[in-house]
């Protein structure tokens, strides 16, 4: 079942390089297909014959296993609550799970690939991964990209490269982005000369949850803002650089908070723990700005027992549309609250459990 | 007027919602329309991308309202550039050569450059002959020189080397 609340995404498995800091990776190619008016001027009658086509190209996949094997489904036969999920786990986006007319989304087994269709290009072939693996990400969405591409022709120009409906993604068509955690950063007042440094390296940056610069639970969403004139190796090595650089600065001031503040960083990581532990009613607001206190007490060595892996997971299934999902019913806010209190607190305490039986 | 969530704070979100025929009308604080989700599905956090097209795009329609021209449309799609300076979208891959010449300054101003380098469709359009390529590579490895940036000189200078020995064989 596409979305479905009892399983992770890949990206979700908070193993790799550097998943101290980068929480995950995401790869994405825009693309077209040649002789079709982009979506937003499609008719019904274009959506359904590249979804035909598409079915095609999927139909030749070959011997997969469940976790490989991709499949198709019409967002229009989702139900809102799965489509929200899938918005959650980062699968699609926003403007994508309103789109019932002709929207749909094809998603790997693992959900390390989600290809959503007929959003602002006909494709936009997406890879996630976990930590920081831009290049196994940009060669599985490469592979993919030769998958689809046995069925359809797209529309390529020698001089512009792949065209794309807004031409800031002509070219490559190469969105790369990697999402860090930069509690230290942030704690030290450095995020928003970092912010600036990046956005004149021409790059973009942008807060995961809150709005605007605001940047709730100290996580960030940094991506290259080229995609014409440089190769796909290049946009991606210049990220990963860039990111490097980043991991150094973090690493440097959490190094810094521990010497000079040793206990009011604990006194603060202990506190967010036991709120999580211990609270009733928590809004998303609140839980996200605690994990975050936490995830950084989890990598300095003060609490132990927990891994990047289940924090992340914490962080989606404590979203809206997952909790309802996790309840199978419609929730209001104060009962979302309550649910989330809950499920951080059973998550958290057989964390404990399985550290003390285990060590 | 009050969040009608948490009546305490202003309502700047104004939702409508059509369901199974019935139009509720919700009026929420930033804060209460995140919490229920709403704001998630309504509105894609802002881009400093998507911002700087529109404020490209905006310069552009308010210089061609002063002084119009002839009206440029794709006879594919029919989308005129007026339209695409207000939706910020093309109609169909044809409007690139179509708008060309009014694309091109935009591109560059967007991207610092203009030609495509990179993966090419393995069917379909035919890529950019090797002395093309090398003939641009080569352009680029004279300014990253003049940029100082030698780590990028050095590779492009491996790329160059590459193509020549490739097509040196064939
Ligand atoms: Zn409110
Ligand atoms: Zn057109």
């Amino acid at each position: 079942m596409a979305g479905s609340a009892n399983r992770l995404s890949k990206w979700m498995e908070g193993t790799g390089p550097f998943s101290d800091i980068v929480i995950s990776c995401r790869v994405r190619l825009a693309r077209n297909v040649q002789g079709l008016p982009f979506p937003h001027l499609m008719q019904d009658s274009q959506a359904e014959d590249l979804l035909q086509r598409l079915r095609q190209a999927l139909a030749n996949q070959g011997a997969r296993s469940a976790d490989h094997r991709m499949t198709l489904y019409r967002l229009r036969d989702l139900a809102v609550l799965d489509r929200h999920v899938l918005v959650e786990k980062h699968l699609i986006s926003p403007q994508h799970a309103r789109n019932v007319a002709h929207g749909a989304v094809i998603l790997r087994g693992d959900e390390a690939v989600s290809v959503l269709v007929n959003e602002e290009d006909h494709l936009r072939i997406q890879c996630l991964f976990p930590a920081l693996q831009l290049e196994q990400a940009w060669q599985l969405a490469s592979n993919v990209d030769d998958l689809l591409e046995r069925k359809l022709e797209y529309a390529f120009s020698p001089d512009r490269g792949y065209l794309t409906a807004c031409p800031t993604n002509v070219g490559t068509g190469l969105r790369a982005s990697v999402m860090l955690h930069l509690p230290a950063l942030v704690m030290s007042n450095q995020a928003g000369r970092l912010h600036s440094s990046i956005v004149k390296l021409g790059f973009m940056v942008r807060g995961i949850y809150g709005e605007g610069t605001e940047a709730l639970g100290n996580i960030f969403q940094f991506s290259n803002q080229i995609t014409l004139g440089r190769s796909e190796v290049d946009i991606i090595e210049n990220l990963r650089s860039v990111t490097a650089q980043i991991i150094e600065q973090e690493r440097s001031a959490r190094e810094l908070l521990r010497k000079e503040m040793r206990h009011q960083l604990e006194d603060r990581v202990w506190r967010a723990y036991g709120i999580l532990t211990h609270a009733r009613v928590l809004s998303s607001a609140e839980a996200v700005q605690l994990l975050s206190d936490v995830r950084l007490g989890k990598d300095l060595g003060i609490l132990t027992g927990l891994t990047s892996a289940g924090l992340t997971e914490l962080l989606v299934m404590t979203r809206p549309g997952y909790l309802q999902k996790l309840a199978d019913r419609q929730l209001s806010a104060a009962e979302r609250d309550v649910q989330r209190a809950r499920l951080i607190r059973e998550k958290l305490r057989a964390a404990a459990a399985g550290a003390t039986s285990s060590g | 007027m009050l969040c009608q969530e948490c009546r305490k704070r202003p309502a700047t979100v104004h939702v409508t919602k059509i369901t199974d025929d019935q139009r509720t009308e919700m009026n929420l604080c930033e804060i209460c329309a995140r919490e229920l989700g709403e704001v998630e599905l309504l509105t894609e956090p802002k881009f400093s991308l998507q911002s700087l097209l529109a404020g490209l795009l905006a310069h552009e329609a308010s210089r061609a309202e002063r002084r119009p021209v002839a009206e440029d449309r794709c006879s594919n799609c029919g989308l005129t550039y007026q339209q695409f300076t207000k939706a910020g979208r093309l109609g169909c891959s044809q409007c690139y050569a179509a708008f060309e010449t009014r694309l091109e300054p935009l591109l560059r101003r967007i991207h610092g450059a203009t030609a495509h380098t990179g993966k090419v469709p393995a069917q379909g359009a035919r890529p950019r002959s090797r002395r093309d390529e090398l003939a641009m590579l080569r352009h680029e490895l004279e300014m990253c020189v003049r940029r100082e940036e030698f780590e990028r000189a050095a590779e492009l200078r491996d790329r160059i080397r590459e193509l020549e020995q490739r097509s040196g064989e064939s």
